[in-house]
C-alpha cells in the first residue's frame, strides 16, 4: 500500500510516523471491503445512485432551459478571496 | 518527412455541444458574460449540490456520434476524474471512463498531401477509426489579463465550468500532419452540419490535441509519444505536428531520447516546447459517479434522432456529382457548409440548370458572400431569386456582364432579378417581329449602303448591326438581329 502516493494525490502532507501508522490501518480497511469480492456479481447490473428511499428511480434528466444563476457577488460570497469578479487563488501556470 | 520514417498520430477533439444550458445545472452557456455570472451551487461545487443531466446533451451527443459513424451505446456511465486545479471546483470532473456514450466508429474522410505552396495534390478517401466519443463537463477558466498581482495570483472565472463537451478520440491512424488537418476539418464541418456544435476553434468550442510519435517504416512497435496542446487553429495544429515529427526523427537519428511528455505550440517561435513531463503524470482514480444514474439510450431514441438528421455532407456531395453531373471539386465546395449546399440545391432545382447554377453559386454568389462576410442563409437574395436570374441568363435575355451587374444590385438590396433588370433597362428585345420592324426601317433608310452590300461589300454588315442596335437603344438581342439582317439583306 503506497500511502505516501495516495496522500500526494489528495494533496495531504503526512509524516513518516503517520505513514507507519496508516499503512496497516489502510490495508485492514481494503481487506475488509474486499470480502465483497467473494460474491459472484457477474450477472448483476451495477447499481449507481439516484434511487429514492423506496428504491424507485428518481428523475434523472432536465429540459435544456436556463434557470436563475447566482450574481457574481453571490458566487464569490463564500470564497476566501474574490477580486474584480474573480476567485483569486495562488498562482498556477 | 525524412525518407524511411513514418509518423503515428492519434487525435483527441473536445467539442462543445450547442446547448442553451450547462450539462448538469440550469446555468446558461454563454460567452462574453460578466465573470462568474453564470454559476450556481452545482457548477461551483458547493457541498450537497447534485447534478441533473440536461436531456439536450443526449440529443446533440447522439447527433454528433451519428455524424461521425459512432455507435451510441445502450448504457453509458458517468465517472469522476479526480485531480486538483483551481478551475475545477469539485476536485473532480464528471466524465465517462470505461463505458462511454458512443464507441467504435469508422469515418471516411477525404485527404490530400499539399505541395510547397499549400495546394492539395490529390484527394483520396481514408478510413479513420474513432474509438469513442464520451460526454463530460468543461472546467472553468484561469484568467490573468488585466488583473492585479498576476505574478503572485491566478484568477478563476467559472462561467465555463459545467459546459457540455463531447471528447472524440481516434486510434493512432494518421501518418501525416495533413491527414490530421483534413480529419479535424471533416469533424468540424460534420458537427456544425448536424447542429451538434458550433465547432469554432477560435472561440474555443472545438479544441484539439494530437499524440505524435515516429518510427522507422516497417516497425510495428510504438516509440514514446508526445501530446501536443494549445493548438488554437487547425493550421497551427498541422504546423505543430510537422515540427514535432521532424524534431523526433532528428532525436532518434542522433540517438537522443524522446521523452513521453506534453508539449505546447509556441506560435511566436514556430516550435513546440515542454509543458510537463509524464513523470508527474496524473493518476485520475476514476470511479463511477454516485450522484448520476447510468445513462440508458434506447435504439428507438437513436432511430428517432437519425430520422431528424439532415443528409450528411459526403452523401450530399456524392449525390450532387451523380445527379447534377458536377465535378468532385465543385461538389465538394458546394457542401462546404449546410446552408450554402441547400441554397445551391434550390437554385439548381428551380432553374433546372444545375451546372449554370453551380457556376453562379461558386462564382458571383461566393464572391459577394466573402466580401460581405455573410453566410448563405443571411443573403438578402433568396435562392428562388437567384434561380430566376439564372433562368433569365440561360434564355439569353441579358448578357453575362449585365447579369453580374444585376446580381450585385440584387445581393446589395434584396430586390428580385426582374425588378433590377427593369430598373437598369437591361431587358433585351428578343421578340422577332419587333426586331424585324427595326431592321426594315434601317434597310429602307440606307438605300446606298444596301446596294453596296449586295454588290459585295461584306464589311458593311457591321454598319447595319450598329444601326439596328442604335435604333433599339441597345436592347435588341444581337443574335436575333444578326439572323434577321442576314436574311433580309440577301434581298
Ligand atoms: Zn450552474
Amino acid at each position: 500500500m503506497d500511502v505516501r502516493k495516495i496522500a500526494n494525490l489528495a494533496h495531504l502532507e503526512i509524516t513518516d510516523d503517520e505513514v507507519a501508522l496508516y499503512t496497516p490501518q489502510m490495508a485492514d480497511i481494503v481487506k475488509y471491503v474486499e470480502q465483497l469480492n467473494e460474491l459472484d456479481t457477474d450477472s448483476v447490473e451495477p447499481m449507481l445512485g439516484g434511487l429514492t428511499v423506496e428504491g424507485a428511480s428518481t428523475d434523472t434528466m432536465r429540459m435544456d432551459e436556463p434557470r436563475g444563476s447566482f450574481t457574481p457577488e453571490e458566487a464569490l460570497g463564500e470564497a476566501p478571496s474574490g477580486v474584480a469578479g474573480h476567485f483569486q487563488v495562488p498562482k498556477v501556470l | 518527412m525524412k525518407e524511411g520514417w513514418e509518423a503515428v498520430i492519434g487525435m483527441e477533439i473536445h467539442a462543445q455541444l450547442a446547448t442553451a444550458t450547462k450539462i448538469f445545472c440550469g446555468c446558461a452557456v454563454e460567452t462574453g458574460g460578466e465573470p462568474n455570472s453564470n454559476t450556481c451551487p452545482v457548477c461551483l461545487g458547493l457541498p450537497g449540490a447534485l447534478p441533473v443531466l440536461n436531456e439536450n446533451v443526449i440529443e446533440l451527443g447522439a447527433r454528433a456520434a451519428l455524424a461521425l459513424g459512432l455507435e451510441v451505446q445502450g448504457t453509458s456511465i458517468f465517472a469522476r476524474k479526480n485531480y486538483f486545479y483551481p478551475d475545477l471546483p469539485k476536485g473532480y470532473q464528471i466524465s465517462q471512463y470505461d463505458k462511454p456514450f458512443s464507441a467504435n466508429g469508422t469515418l471516411t474522410i477525404m485527404t490530400s498531401e499539399r505541395d510547397a505552396s499549400g495546394h492539395a495534390t490529390e484527394w483520396k478517401p481514408m478510413n479513420i477509426h474513432i474509438q469513442r466519443m464520451h460526454l463530460e463537463e468543461d472546467a472553468g477558466k484561469n484568467v490573468h489579463e488585466g488583473l492585479p498581482d498576476v505574478d503572485k495570483y491566478s484568477y478563476v472565472d467559472l462561467n465555463r465550468a459545467g459546459t457540455p463537451l463531447g471528447e472524440i478520440v481516434t486510434s493512432p491512424d494518421f501518418r501525416t500532419s495533413w491527414q490530421a488537418y483534413d480529419y479535424v476539418n471533416h469533424v468540424r464541418r460534420a458537427l456544425q452540419w448536424v447542429g451538434a456544435s458550433d465547432a469554432d476553434m477560435e472561440k474555443g468550442n472545438l479544441r484539439c490535441e494530437a499524440n505524435v510519435s515516429v518510427r522507422k517504416i516497417g516497425e510495428t512497435d510504438f516509440n514514446n509519444k508526445v501530446e501536443l496542446k494549445n493548438l488554437n487553429s487547425v493550421r497551427f495544429m498541422q504546423k505543430a505536428i510537422e515540427f514535432e515529427i521532424e524534431r523526433q526523427i532528428a532525436a532518434h537519428e542522433a540517438d537522443e531520447p524522446v521523452a513521453q511528455e506534453t508539449r505546447l505550440w509556441d506560435e511566436k517561435n514556430n516550435q513546440t516546447r515542454v509543458m510537463r513531463s509524464k513523470e508527474d503524470a496524473h493518476d485520475y482514480r476514476y470511479f463511477p459517479e454516485p450522484d448520476l444514474q447510468p445513462l440508458k439510450v434506447t435504439p428507438d431514441f437513436v432511430e428517432n434522432v437519425k430520422a431528424r438528421m439532415p443528409e450528411l455532407p459526403d452523401v450530399m456531395r456524392d449525390r450532387f456529382m451523380e445527379t447534377y453531373q458536377l465535378s468532385y471539386s465543385d461538389a465538394s465546395q458546394l457542401v462546404g457548409d449546410r446552408s450554402f449546399a441547400e441554397y445551391y440545391e434550390t437554385v439548381a432545382r428551380i432553374s433546372a440548370n444545375p451546372k449554370l447554377a453551380a457556376n453562379w453559386i461558386l462564382g458571383e454568389f461566393t464572391r459577394e458572400l466573402n466580401s460581405s462576410g455573410k453566410t448563405a442563409d443571411e443573403s438578402l437574395t433568396t435562392a428562388e431569386d437567384l434561380a430566376e436570374l439564372v433562368i433569365t441568363v440561360e434564355a439569353g435575355k441579358i448578357n453575362n456582364n449585365q447579369a453580374k451587374e444585376v446580381f450585385a444590385e440584387m445581393f446589395a438590396t434584396g430586390k428580385p432579378a426582374a425588378k433590377v433588370i427593369e430598373e437598369k433597362g437591361f431587358e433585351q428585345i428578343s421578340d422577332t417581329s419587333a426586331i424585324e420592324r427595326i431592321v426594315d426601317d434601317v434597310i429602307a433608310s440606307s438605300e446606298a449602303n444596301v446596294a453596296a452590300y449586295r454588290g459585295g461589300n461584306d464589311k458593311l454588315f457591321g454598319f447595319f448591326v450598329g444601326q439596328v442596335m442604335k435604333a433599339s437603344q441597345g436592347k435588341a438581342n444581337p443574335k436575333v438581329v444578326n439572323d434577321i439582317l442576314r436574311h433580309r439583306l440577301v434581298g
